[in-house]
């Protein structure tokens, strides 16, 4: 039994369980939890964080067309890039808690109408500068601002006045949000010397590691800030990201040694990758999910009947099989899995019934005209061979569903979002509400199913306002079931995010919040040589 | 004027003009696809608001011609401008990455050339024996296999099975010039397989022309050996059609090469114009597409100079 609990610390010690796992297993093994923590320091005390070296990711997702502007980030490098340099006020622990950062207390009225943020003291910019108020609130301005083009213009849209007094940022929105805390976390809302008003794409903030190098597409290179406040992050003295784009390459640097970890590893080859000496595949299950998404507007979408139909029709376990290796878990026709707190697991699984789907087919009265689906190999990985699985699937039940391939050029601009029937993927958010209010509420800029429900838009506003977690989570139920059975959202599969890393690498810690550690994987872990 | 320096003055005359139609046909060709830079950089994120606020920052709400004539003025004065994307300099992001494209096709060609004419020069000399068709069969073979594949290939023999170099090949500056060879090995080294071929049997294939003259036969009775005959008298009258291919060849090492590129990920000229053009960054890919092509003219005018230099019928025209 000793064996096996210490086999379990380090199992937990190596990042790969959580702690939260270790301890109820550790329970099941019936050991006291007296006896399971001090297991626990032993294997994490042989993991001290070892200081020095340089740490290299080799990852997917960077262009050379990148900036450092954090507004503008929105592939995978850029985020890892700006998650290394950068603080926001908080972020959000694997565990799904706030974990403060540059904020070190919260504070809100009780109608969550107005919300206090003290600004830890002594934290210090890059350039040597200490963070202040006013930088925070400059930097929530610059995101406000159209001209900005920030990603987190959504999020700040709803603060009608900021004021920034001693180390008190004080923030009021339009309405109630108890999520605001979560959404201060989002990865553009990184906190700037004066707000990056004048040189957004500058890399100057108070993360752990500096700016040395940025080559977009190419390479980023980093070194430790020195004065930086939290001393269990920038173990290395330098980090450095290459872009590797092509998966083949990626992987090939990997077990060569020239990179200690990567993102993105293809499904296709995690079985081959398991057998290599000195590798281990992490994965953890994210928010992001693969979609295919209808337009309830326009015909033959209009009729509930023919969307309950296709719904039935697509093969969720083969999905998840096929297109992620197993590296991943079926959706269920809303846009929220268990990664999110006040996930309701008790909504049934939608599974694949040809009979009903069928039936409802039938009771829709389409003429049997072909229905399109509009794919592109870029509309997620897999996406086409996705949307050949659904068809033969939904043939099975006699719904004449054809599948259309698109070129990844203009797909973003000329099919998603215009074309009725097409193939998609989201990121996924923080927290329920921004997930909802993302893309299904009434009048939300990236609504791309156009489905608008007035009570759906009532009690997701209601919602947000609520403090009572009980009340809150049976309001996402509700949520969660009008749109699973009226909505417009096919939502076949949750993906893992797939990673890798050399054995060298110590202080891993899943974290569904976004890939590689959510980003801090270089800062967070260290090198045992 | 020396005729041979008229003609030279001649070409590149021509060629500025064929420049500046490769900048119009580049600039429509843009235009054509489908999406602008605005639509691109915002991507899935896109709203109409964004939209409109990108277009009008960026002036993409200039009518096409007068942002045509506004680039090519900015390019006649030397300023290539800055990437709407990212907003770095044109210039000096190309200054580097065009180094970094030249390096790696100097590396491949003086290793390729020089291999392909003697490869060439021995499969002449033993014509339809077991080294002509070993040669032959081999670079043959290098030349049918897709370049991604050979790549693949050389990534696994030589990083996983004997693990010599690095998969990935980017080069920085402050790297020593070995460690930048040692770094672009592996690309270096799919390369020279790719265009060995070519170039190696329009050696072979000139060299036998000239081989059915009768100077070579007197060359042979006058007790000559076989490579005495095709070095002194049969080489230097084939020079002209193995110049014209090996230029082709060097053209391509400098323009050609992107999926090379990507597959090492490698930081040259390629992949640079490659992200611009998915994201319909017009300054940049106008940038790279001239350059690409005044590499084109260029290389062309040289081998034309140089098959006339080589031939004095051409020298001396009566």
């Amino acid at each position: 039994m000793t064996d096996q609990l210490s086999h379990l610390a380090r199992m937990a010690a190596n990042g790969r369980m959580t702690r939260r796992e270790f301890n109820s297993r550790a329970a099941a093994l019936g050991v006291t939890s007296a006896l399971a923590a001090s297991a626990f320091a032993t294997a994490a005390r042989a993991q001290e964080p070892k200081k020095g070296g340089l740490m290299r990711a080799g990852m997917q997702g960077g262009e050379s067309t990148n900036t450092l502007d954090p507004a503008l980030a929105a592939s995978e490098v850029p985020f890892a890039v700006n998650m290394i340099w950068g603080e926001m006020l908080v972020d959000v622990s694997a565990s799904g808690e706030i974990d403060y950062r540059i904020a070190e207390e919260i504070s809100s009225s009780p109608d969550a109408m107005e919300w206090k943020f003290k600004i830890r003291q002594g934290v210090e910019f890059h350039n040597g500068k200490t963070v202040t108020a006013d930088d925070v609130v400059a930097t929530l301005k610059r995101h406000t601002d159209e001209k900005a083009q920030s990603g987190a213009l959504g999020i700040v849209q709803g603060i009608t006045e900021m004021s920034a007094s001693g180390d008190m940022v004080t923030l009021k929105l339009a309405s109630g949000n108890a999520d605001l805390p979560f959404l201060m976390a989002d990865y553009h809302l990184i906190i700037q010397p004066g707000g990056g008003v004048d040189n957004p794409a500058e890399g100057i903030g108070a993360g752990p590691y500096k700016v040395v190098v940025n080559e977009p597409g190419v390479r980023h290179g980093f070194e430790k800030h020195a004065n930086y406040f939290d001393s269990t992050m920038g173990h290395a003295d330098q980090v450095e990201i290459l872009v590797i784009n092509d998966n083949t390459a990626r992987t090939a640097a990997l077990q060569a040694g020239q990179v200690h970890m990567i993102n993105r590893v293809d499904p296709k080859i995690i079985e081959l990758l398991k057998g290599a000496p000195g590798i281990t595949i992490q994965h953890v299950a994210g928010r992001g999910h693969y979609v295919f998404i209808m337009h309830v507007d326009k015909a033959p979408f209009d009729n509930n009947d023919l969307r309950m139909a296709l719904k039935l029709a697509i093969n969720r376990q083969e999905m998840v099989d096929k297109i992620l290796g197993g590296y991943g878990s079926r959706g269920n026709d809303f846009p929220i899995n268990s990664a999110y707190p006040l996930f309701d697991d008790t909504i049934p699984q939608r599974e694949y019934d040809a009979a009903a789907a069928a039936e409802f087919y039938k009771k829709s009265g389409h003429d049997g005209s072909p229905i399109e689906l509009r794919t592109a190999p870029g509309a997620f990985p897999g996406a086409v061979e996705a949307a050949q699985l659904f068809a033969a699937s939904a043939q099975v039940a006699g719904i004449p569903l054809t599948v259309k391939l698109e070129p990844d050029d203009g797909y973003w601009s000329d099919v998603w979002n215009v074309q009725p029937f097409c193939a998609s993927y989201w990121g996924g958010r923080p927290v329920q509400d921004q997930m909802y209010s993302t893309a299904y509420l009434s009048t939300a800029d990236w609504n791309d199913t156009k489905f608008k429900d007035a009570k759906f838009d009532e009690i997701l506003i209601a919602a947000r306002a609520e403090l009572d977690a009980t009340k809150r989570k049976a309001m996402y139920t509700e949520l969660a079931n009008i749109l699973r059975d009226t909505g417009g959202l096919i939502c076949p599969m949750f993906n893992d995010f797939v990673e890798a890393k050399r054995d060298e690498v110590a202080g891993w810690q899943p974290d569904p919040n976004g890939e590689l550690m959510n980003g801090r994987a270089l800062a967070k872990c260290w090198l045992n040589a | 004027m020396h005729p041979v320096l008229k003609l030279v003055a001649q070409r590149i005359a021509l060629g500025l003009l064929l420049l500046l139609a490769v900048s119009v046909v580049i600039f429509a060709g843009t235009e054509a696809l489908p999406g602008d830079v605005a639509s691109a950089i915002l991507g899935q994120s896109a709203t109409p608001e964004a939209l409109a606020n990108l277009r009008e920052k960026l002036g993409l709400n200039e009518p096409a011609l007068y942002r045509y004539f506004s680039w090519l003025g900015g390019v006649l004065t030397g300023d290539l401008g800055t990437a709407l994307t990212n907003g770095q300099d044109i210039a000096q992001a190309i200054g580097q990455r065009l180094g970094n494209t030249i390096f790696l096709a100097a590396c491949a060609a003086v290793i390729s050339v020089p291999l392909a004419i003697l490869l060439g020069l021995i499969a002449a000399r033993y014509n339809g024996k077991w080294p002509d068709k070993l040669i032959s069969g081999i670079t043959l073979s290098t030349i049918s296999l897709p370049e991604f594949v050979a790549a693949y290939f050389v990534i696994y023999l030589l990083t996983q099975v004997i693990p010599i170099f690095n998969p990935v090949a980017m080069v920085f500056p402050g790297m020593g010039f070995w460690e930048k060879l040692h770094a672009v090995a592996l690309p270096v080294i799919v390369l020279v397989l790719v265009v060995l071929a070519h170039m190696m049997r329009m050696t072979r294939a000139a060299i036998l022309n000239v081989m059915q003259s009768a100077y070579i036969e007197t060359a042979e009775l006058k007790g000559l050996s076989p490579m005495q005959v095709i070095w002194k008298h049969a080489f230097p009258n084939a020079i002209a059609p193995i110049v014209s291919v090996v230029v082709l060849n060097l053209a391509y090492l400098v323009v050609g090469v992107v999926v090379v590129e990507v597959v090492f990920s490698y930081n040259a000229l390629g992949q640079y114009l490659v992200d611009h053009v998915s994201k319909r960054d017009l300054p940049v890919v106008q940038a790279v597409g001239l350059i690409f092509a005044a590499v084109y003219i260029a290389l062309n005018i040289l081998a034309d100079v140089i098959s006339i230099v080589a031939n004095p019928r051409l020298r001396h025209p009566r």
